[in-house]
């Protein structure tokens, strides 16, 4: 069930696009008897994610990282949750943000407990740190994968720790393959697609918080204005060395007083 | 008529071959495996054509294929080797990207496993960093067993292995093995996703690569591979014009092909140093 792709069809089209599959949901039956028929071995893996969060976007600003989703979750077309954190707190120095299927989230926040756990257990005066959460992450992805059951998740995971050279920022994206990066500036599903272009433009090494603020609020509209399936209901987290804060969620101001909006019947007598 | 149902439609039985295929099948018979196959034949014998013929269990390419659609994906790129008479150049683009998106710019396909060995990959990224940790694993294993570091064609057999071991679920990576051989000669391999390899004087991968190799055939003039006996394929450029070469190999590269980029380029020399040459081209 290969989704709408906007690119053409002869380079793949971005994995983020997987996570985007607008099925619907009652296909499962479908889907069931092909997976029985195909593998004949009666168990069913993700092959379709179900319930979707949108689209994470992330930076590296002068202090720390910062982060920043919308708290719906869609179920194929419908905007069935509107209360969903999809980013939180990773041990003591990183946040993670996750689109893609919310229940596989889900379980890879039970995984990184475990692993914060024994982390916490070993009491030896070190904590992991967000590359080492990344690179920990990357390694389940891709092993889930391999064994065709993966994980439909796009991962963006933001720290700051006490390195060799100071305190180091690291921001990172693990895709549901095992696609991973480190980059200055992350943005997951359609956010690739509408926000990078405008953080690799405005984007700058030494952002004060409230610019940095400022440049995701300015991707986040464009987000709710293109992206069907995103509300207007934002979290913004952030981290530094002092800790991690997760906002309370809040509005954007949108701007619906174009001149074409006002008469949309104009043109078109009988439409609505 | 209607009351014998397929059975009219059936040639009359003078016409249809005689066969007993109920001894035919006994003689084969290895049980339930060819119980579906038995019963059809039997049912057919015996003019009931009630029992349906079993559909045909689908095939396990087509199940392949539907789960197979998502677990790859090429993240581009190129990688470029040349061998020379004491050095070996090894380049690669940092470009990563997925369909007509760019993911970073400044991602490194390039591994150093030894002191005198680097290989380079370009293919589906997920693929190329687990087989890259693998053999810098499987290398760190070797120098804690023997008391040295792997020498380059040791590495290159390990790597062909390695790619071969996956089959039937490939590393979708392309790469190019580059650096010293034990006397000191610059040597180059160049292999295929399931591990075919090759020891060349040259060698290009990757998505640039049908447009750099034959820039490299015609610059650096192979010997033919029939000659007897054998001619070395490493070049008597020197080093710096080596690295020139590859410098306009990429550039050229990046003008078709929308997976390269010119910039930088991380071009390791002998065991001495490790250099890593940015251009000003983007």
């Amino acid at each position: 069930a290969t989704p709408p792709s906007p690119a053409p069809a002869e380079p793949r089209s971005s994995s983020d696009e997987r996570n985007q599959s607008r099925i619907n949901p009652s296909r499962e039956s479908m889907d069931a008897s092909a997976a029985a028929a195909g593998g004949g071995d009666g168990t069913q893996r993700t092959l379709n994610p179900y319930v979707t969060g949108n689209s994470v976007i992330a930076m590296k600003y002068k202090d720390g990282v910062i982060m920043a989703c919308d708290t719906g979750a869609s179920y194929g077309s419908t905007l069935r949750y509107k209360s969903v954190e999809r980013i939180k707190e990773v041990g003591k120095h990183s946040l993670i943000g996750g689109s893609g299927e919310f229940s596989d989230f889900q379980e890879i926040l039970r995984y990184l407990d475990e692993l914060t756990l024994n982390d916490h257990m070993w009491d030896d005066g070190n904590s992991l740190g967000p590359k080492e959460i990344h690179a920990y992450l990357t390694r389940v992805m891709y092993n889930r994968r391999n064994k065709f059951d993966p994980l439909w998740n796009s991962l963006v995971l933001g720290g700051v720790k006490k390195g060799p050279k100071g305190d180091e920022k690291y921001l990172g994206m693990v895709n549901m393959i095992g696609t991973h990066f480190e980059e200055n500036h992350i943005a997951t599903g359609f956010g690739n697609h509408m926000a990078i272009p405008i953080l690799r433009g405005e984007w700058r090494e030494d952002m004060t918080f409230e610019e940095a603020v400022k440049l995701i609020e300015k991707c986040l509209l464009v987000l709710l204005y293109r992206d069907r399936s995103s509300i207007n209901k934002f979290q913004i987290a952030k981290i530094t060395t002092e800790g991690s804060t997760i906002y309370p969620p809040y509005a954007l101001k949108t701007n619906w007083g174009f001149a074409a909006f006002e008469n949309p019947s104009k043109g078109a007598v009988g439409t609505w | 008529s209607a009351q014998n149902g397929l059975r009219s439609l059936r040639p009359p039985r003078s016409r249809r071959p005689r066969r007993n295929l109920i001894k035919e099948g006994r003689k084969r018979d290895t049980g339930h495996r060819t119980a579906p196959l038995r019963l059809l034949l039997q049912a057919t014998n015996s003019g009931d054509s009630t029992t349906s013929p079993p559909s045909s269990p689908p095939s396990p390419t087509t199940a392949m294929s539907r789960r197979g659609d998502w677990v790859y994906e090429n993240n581009g790129g190129t990688c470029v080797a040349i061998a020379g008479a004491d050095y070996c150049v090894v380049a690669a683009d940092t470009r990563l990207s997925v369909g007509y998106n760019i993911l970073t710019r400044e991602h490194s396909k390039i591994c150093e496993l030894a002191d005198k060995c680097v290989i380079a990959s370009s293919g589906f990224q997920g693929d190329i960093k687990a087989l890259q940790k693998n053999l810098a694993a499987r290398e760190l294993l070797y120098q804690h067993q023997h008391n040295k570091r792997m020498s380059c064609p040791a590495m290159a057999q390990l790597l062909s292995n390695t790619l071969y071991y996956k089959r039937f679920f490939p590393y979708y990576a392309f790469n190019v093995l580059g650096g010293l051989d034990s006397e000191g000669k610059g040597c180059v391999y160049s292999y295929d996703a399931v591990g075919s390899y090759e020891r060349t004087g040259y060698s290009a991968q990757g998505s640039g690569s049908t447009l750099i190799m034959p820039v490299l055939d015609n610059q650096l003039k192979s010997p033919s591979p029939l000659l007897v006996p054998a001619r070395d394929a490493v070049t008597p450029l020197s080093e710096s014009e080596a690295v020139d070469l590859v410098k306009d190999v990429f550039a050229s590269a990046t003008e078709r092909d929308i997976y390269t980029v010119c910039f930088p380029l991380s071009v390791p020399r002998d065991h001495r140093l490790l250099l890593f040459i940015h251009l000003p081209l983007y």
